[in-house]
C-alpha cells in the first residue's frame, strides 16, 4: 500500500476515535480527575523538609502520566469491540499498519491532552520552574510519551480480546516502560534543577532511538496481534 | 467470482470446517443452512479473509475491496451519527457514501441521529447501508435478518436482489430456512463443519427445503 493511503486511512481512524471520545468524554474526564486527584494527594502527603520539590516533582510527574496513560490505553481497542467494529476494520481494504497508526495517533492526542493538564498542575503544586525550560521539557515529554504509547497501543490490541485485558495490559507494559520512564524522569529532574541542556541530550537521544525501534516493531507486529 | 477449495479449520478438538469446497458465480446466491455451531460463521470469516484456514484456500475476485459483510453485530459506533458512520466506513474504501443508499433503506430521517439512539431494527438497516457503502460485488451475510422488522427485511431482500441482478454474488448463512430460501439460487446444509447437502435450489420452496434440511441434519 502506498504511504499516502496508509496515512489517510490512519488519519480517518484517528479522527473517528477522537470524535467518539469528544462525544462521550467518559475516558478523558475520568483520567483528568485521576490526574488531579493523584497530584493533590501527593501535594498534601509530602514532607517538604525531607525531600526538596525539585527532586520529588519529576518522579511524581512521570508516575502520574504512566497510570493515566495505562487508563487511556485500556480503552483504545475496547471501542472497537463494541458491535464488533474491529472485524469491519480488518475486513476493509486498508493496511493493518494504518489501523495501528490511527490508534497510535488517537492515543497520543489523548495522552498529550492529559499531560497538558498535568504539567501546569505539577508546577503549581510543587512550585517548580517550568517556563524557563519549557522547550526541552516538552521535547522530553513528547519523546517519552511516543515510546510508551507506541508499545502500549500494540499491547492494548494484543490483550483486548482476552478475559483479563485490564490486568494484562499493565503487567505486559510496565517492564517496557521502565527504560523510557527512567530516562525521562532523569532528564526532567536535570531540567527543573536548571542544569545545562548538554546533560540531558544523551537521554533524549536514547528516547528517540527507543521511539524509532518500538514504532517500527509495533507496526510490523500489529497484524499478528489482530489476526484470528 | 468466489471459490472455496478443501477448506479445513479446527478450534482445538472442534472441527469448524471439514473439507468444504464450492464456487459461486456472478448472479448466484448460496444459502448455507445449519444449526448453531455447525461452522457457518467460520466459513464466512474464512471467505472474508478474517481467518486463515489451516488447509485449503478461499478466493474472492476483487479481494477485500469487493466484499460487503452483514453480520449479527452492526460494526457501527454508537456515539457517531448514521451519516458519520457511513462517511467513516466509506473513507476506508476511498469512496463517498451516496444519499441514495440512505433513501433506499428508509434512513433519510435518521441520518443525523446517533446510532445508539436508534432501535435494533434501524441499527440493522444502518449496518446494511454500511455493508453496501462501497458497492460490493460479493456479499457475505451472517444471519442478516436478525432484528429486522417485516419492512426492513423486504428492503434487504430487494437490495440483495439488485446486487445479484448487477452480477454480484452472495453467500448467506442462517439457521432459519424460511428466511433464506427465497433469495437462494443454491442451497447447502452444514453439519459439524461439513456440507451434507449442496445443490441448486431448482424451484424448491421453503417448506420443501425445510423438510429436506430436517432430514439431513437429524
Amino acid at each position: 500500500m502506498r504511504s499516502p493511503d496508509l496515512l489517510r486511512h490512519a488519519w480517518a481512524i484517528a479522527s473517528k476515535d477522537l470524535l467518539v471520545e469528544l462525544r462521550s468524554r467518559t475516558a478523558i474526564l475520568s483520567v483528568a480527575v485521576f490526574v488531579v486527584l493523584v497530584l493533590v494527594v501527593f501535594n498534601f502527603g509530602r514532607d517538604p523538609t525531607a525531600v526538596s520539590n525539585i527532586d520529588l516533582a519529576p518522579s511524581i510527574l512521570w508516575v502520574t502520566f504512566t497510570f493515566a496513560a495505562i487508563l487511556a490505553l485500556n480503552r483504545a481497542f475496547q471501542l472497537e469491540l463494541e458491535n464488533q467494529a474491529l472485524e469491519g476494520l480488518l475486513l476493509a481494504p486498508v493496511d493493518r499498519g494504518s489501523i495501528y497508526l490511527g490508534k497510535l495517533i488517537a492515543n497520543l492526542v489523548f495522552v498529550a491532552t492529559i499531560e497538558c493538564l498535568g504539567v501546569p498542575l505539577v508546577a503549581l503544586f510543587f512550585n517548580v520552574p517550568i517556563i524557563p525550560h519549557l522547550g526541552p521539557l516538552v521535547a522530553t515529554i513528547a519523546l517519552a510519551t511516543v515510546g510508551f504509547v507506541a508499545i502500549g497501543t500494540l499491547f492494548s490490541a494484543m490483550t483486548v480480546r482476552t478475559r483479563f485485558a485490564e490486568l494484562l495490559l499493565p503487567v505486559l507494559l510496565l517492564p517496557f516502560m521502565i527504560l523510557p520512564l527512567s530516562w525521562a524522569a532523569l532528564a526532567t529532574g536535570r531540567l527543573l534543577a536548571g542544569r545545562p541542556l548538554s546533560e540531558i541530550t544523551g537521554w533524549l537521544n536514547m528516547l528517540a532511538v527507543y521511539d524509532l525501534v518500538f514504532v517500527i516493531l509495533a507496526v510490523l507486529l500489529f497484524p499478528a496481534t489482530v489476526n484470528e | 467470482m468466489l471459490r472455496a477449495e478443501g477448506l479445513k479449520h479446527r478450534f482445538g478438538a472442534i472441527s469448524a470446517l471439514d473439507d468444504v469446497s464450492f464456487t459461486v458465480q456472478p448472479g448466484q446466491t448460496l444459502a448455507v443452512f445449519g444449526p448453531n455451531g455447525a461452522g457457518k460463521t467460520t466459513l464466512l470469516k474464512v471467505l472474508a479473509g478474517l481467518i486463515q484456514p489451516q488447509h485449503g484456500r478461499a478466493q474472492v475476485e476483487g479481494g477485500r475491496r469487493a466484499i460487503g459483510w452483514i453480520g449479527h453485530q452492526p460494526q457501527l459506533y454508537g456515539q457517531l451519527t448514521v451519516r458519520e458512520n457511513l462517511r467513516f466506513w466509506a473513507s476506508l474504501y476511498d469512496v463517498s457514501p451516496s444519499d441514495d443508499l440512505l433513501s433506499r433503506l428508509g434512513l433519510d430521517d435518521h441520518a443525523d441521529r446517533p446510532v445508539r439512539a436508534l432501535s435494533r431494527g434501524l441499527v440493522q438497516r444502518v449496518a446494511i447501508a454500511r455493508a453496501l457503502v462501497h458497492d460490493p460485488r460479493v456479499l457475505l451475510l451472517d444471519e442478516p435478518f436478525t432484528g429486522l422488522d417485516r419492512v426492513a427485511a423486504e428492503s434487504l431482500r430487494r437490495l440483495l436482489g439488485d446486487v445479484m441482478k448487477q452480477g454480484g454474488a452472495s453467500v448467506l448463512v442462517t439457521h432459519n430456512v424460511e428466511e433464506g430460501t427465497e433469495l437462494a439460487t443454491d442451497v447447502a446444509f452444514m453439519r459439524a463443519g461439513r456440507f451434507v447437502h449442496f445443490a441448486p435450489r431448482a424451484g424448491r420452496g421453503s417448506a420443501q427445503v425445510a423438510e429436506e434440511y430436517r432430514n439431513a441434519i437429524a
